[in-house]
């Protein structure tokens, strides 16, 4: 909270499509109807943070297709994970996907995007944007956290936290974080309301990839694939709705539920995308299609805990 | 208390109760989403409770659904029903009709009755708040008089006013925040059921009981202007 005179900050120069400041998620409101927010891809935000020596739930920016240009106020260690991008400083070419450090009055510009569709760009220190309801994440709908609430401006100044920390900033990576593949492969649970859809739905949501619709945000993704069939209408009373759960509306065609969506909804709901894939699909944009397949609990922990050793061997490069 | 417990993914159980809008299913739930939040459990994110079922969202590298359900189950027998009028009845202010409730006299001319009935009706009655949800601080209460119970309009409105006052068939709720919404709007409330400046961000929480009553245009200036 130490916005104003004395703090450093980044001053945006160009905003690029869609640059919000992200952490992990505003958990623990959605009783009030407060939605979680977060990173689209958790794993680039986490590791990009960790590439500058920042705790995982340090505030990043996410970057979406188009990049920004920001001008520093000091001399920052800065670090890019995600979705391939050319990175320059004052003209110059950096490395995405390792740490590198930006000069007092320096030029940062995120430029030609060359695969996946979010960025996630840590700052030694952090964006220190006021916390609300425990976290600093944008949720855009309700024009919570961030900067006001909003995708960031020309103009802007983002507050920096205090540079100095005990943790060292991590070695590059030795490859680039995996972006999909095309189509998509991304696994997920039935439930938690499969028995609302005929026998054959889940064979059905598994026969040929999804298309992601233009009418798709950090809210969720339109997906245009085989109808599925729900067995005794569409409409059911509002229930909670996780993150990466496909809703299915009466037009069969299912709703991937993803960073900013709310927290309960009306809709029957097949399946759940497993927490290894859910930064697969953060990954992806309107035209980029998507393979389900079902897998089982034991599957899904098997990803997920060696996507976790994974993240920790990086983590583990910082003291 | 009869429930069942069903995954959803890999990092959340919902505990299922009857599926019907009902409040006596509803003090089960919130029953058992305050058990489980007073009960701070290990690798718990989130407890949400809806008009009927309980989310839990947990960290699954540090809990599961199984340990989570033989939890819930181990602790079905010791969960009761809050005592009842827990928290007094929240009174909101509403001034109805006007340009504040474009559709007062389409609510009116569904009930075959005049604006002023519409009025009576809807501020008679204690509704429930039954969940929260949409945006941040938006209460489902019900449950609205059938007579007056129009559902939403089928194209929703692209701006509805913050503090807007609606009907969506048998639920009433007040719009915390200017958003999109398909809800009948009656009237609005001086009153911002979400304000995050505040030390107490939130004006109502599930279980609770909420009386609307009728202000004349100049109330609303006034409790507007006081900063309400």
């Amino acid at each position: 909270m130490s916005e104003g005179a004395g703090s450093a900050a980044l001053v945006v120069i160009k905003p690029g499509m869609l640059t919000t400041i992200q952490d992990l998620g505003r958990w623990g409101y959605q009783a009030e109807g407060v939605p979680v927010a977060g990173p689209m891809d958790p794993c680039a935000h986490r590791l990009a943070n960790a590439l500058v020596g920042n705790a995982w739930g340090a505030a990043t920016l996410e970057i979406t297709f188009i990049g920004p240009e920001l001008e520093f106020e000091d001399e920052r260690i800065v670090a890019v994970v995600g979705a391939s991008f050319d990175i320059t400083v004052d003209g110059r070419l950096v490395p995405a996907n390792a740490p590198f450090m930006v000069a007092a009055g320096s030029r940062l510009r995120v430029g030609q995007r060359r695969r996946g569709a979010r960025a996630y760009l840590a700052v030694r220190g952090g964006l220190d944007v006021p916390i609300v309801l425990g976290s600093r994440a944008t949720h855009l709908v309700s024009a919570m956290g961030g900067l006001n609430g909003r995708p960031l401006r020309a103009g802007d100044r983002v507050p920096l936290g205090p540079p100095d920390g005990a943790r060292r900033t991590a070695a590059a990576l030795a490859d680039p974080w995996p972006l999909p593949e095309r189509p998509a492969r991304i696994r997920v649970l039935p439930g938690p309301q499969v028995e609302a859809f005929t026998a054959d739905a889940l064979d059905t949501l598994q026969s040929a990839p999804y298309v992601i619709g233009q009418n798709s945000d950090r809210m969720g993704f339109r997906l245009e694939g085989p109808r599925l069939q729900h067995s005794r209408g569409a409409d059911i009373i509002s229930d909670a709705t996780p993150l990466g759960v496909l809703q299915v509306p009466a037009s069969g065609q299912p709703i991937l539920l993803m960073a900013d969506r709310q927290t309960a909804g009306g809709y029957p709901k097949i399946a759940t995308v497993i927490s290894a894939d859910i930064a697969v699909a953060g990954q992806l944009a309107p035209g980029d299609a998507i393979a389900f397949t079902v897998c089982t609990r034991l599957e899904a922990m098997a990803a997920l805990i060696a996507q976790e050793r994974a993240l920790m061997a990086i983590e583990a490069a910082q003291s | 208390m009869t429930f069942r417990i069903v995954p959803a993914g890999d990092s959340a159980v919902i505990v299922e109760f009857d599926a019907r809008i009902d409040a006596g299913v509803n003090a089960q739930v919130i029953a058992v989403a305050e058990a489980l939040q007073a009960a701070s459990l290990g690798g718990v994110r989130d407890v949400v409770p809806t008009y009927r079922s309980v989310a839990i969202y947990f960290d699954p590298l540090r809990t599961d659904s199984d340990a989570l359900a033989a939890l819930i189950e181990r602790e079905a027998a010791r969960f009761h029903l809050a005592p009842a009028a827990a928290r007094a009845p929240v009174r909101i202010p509403v001034c109805y009709g006007g340009e504040f409730g474009p559709d007062l006299p389409d609510v009116a001319a569904f009930a075959h009755m005049q604006d002023a009935d519409v009025i009576r009706i809807h501020s008679a009655k204690a509704y429930r708040v039954f969940m929260l949800g949409f945006v941040p601080g938006f209460a489902y209460m019900g449950v609205v008089d059938d007579v007056i119970a129009m559902p939403r309009h089928a194209t929703p409105r692209v701006r509805v006013p913050a503090g807007s006052v609606g009907i969506a068939g048998v639920q009433t709720g007040v719009y915390p925040t200017e958003t999109p919404g398909g809800w009948r709007l009656i009237g609005r409330t001086p009153v911002r059921p979400f304000d995050p400046a505040r030390a107490e961000p939130f004006l109502l929480k599930a279980g609770d009981t909420v009386e609307f009553y009728p202000v004349a245009r100049e109330d609303y200036d006034r409790l507007r202007g006081g900063g309400a």
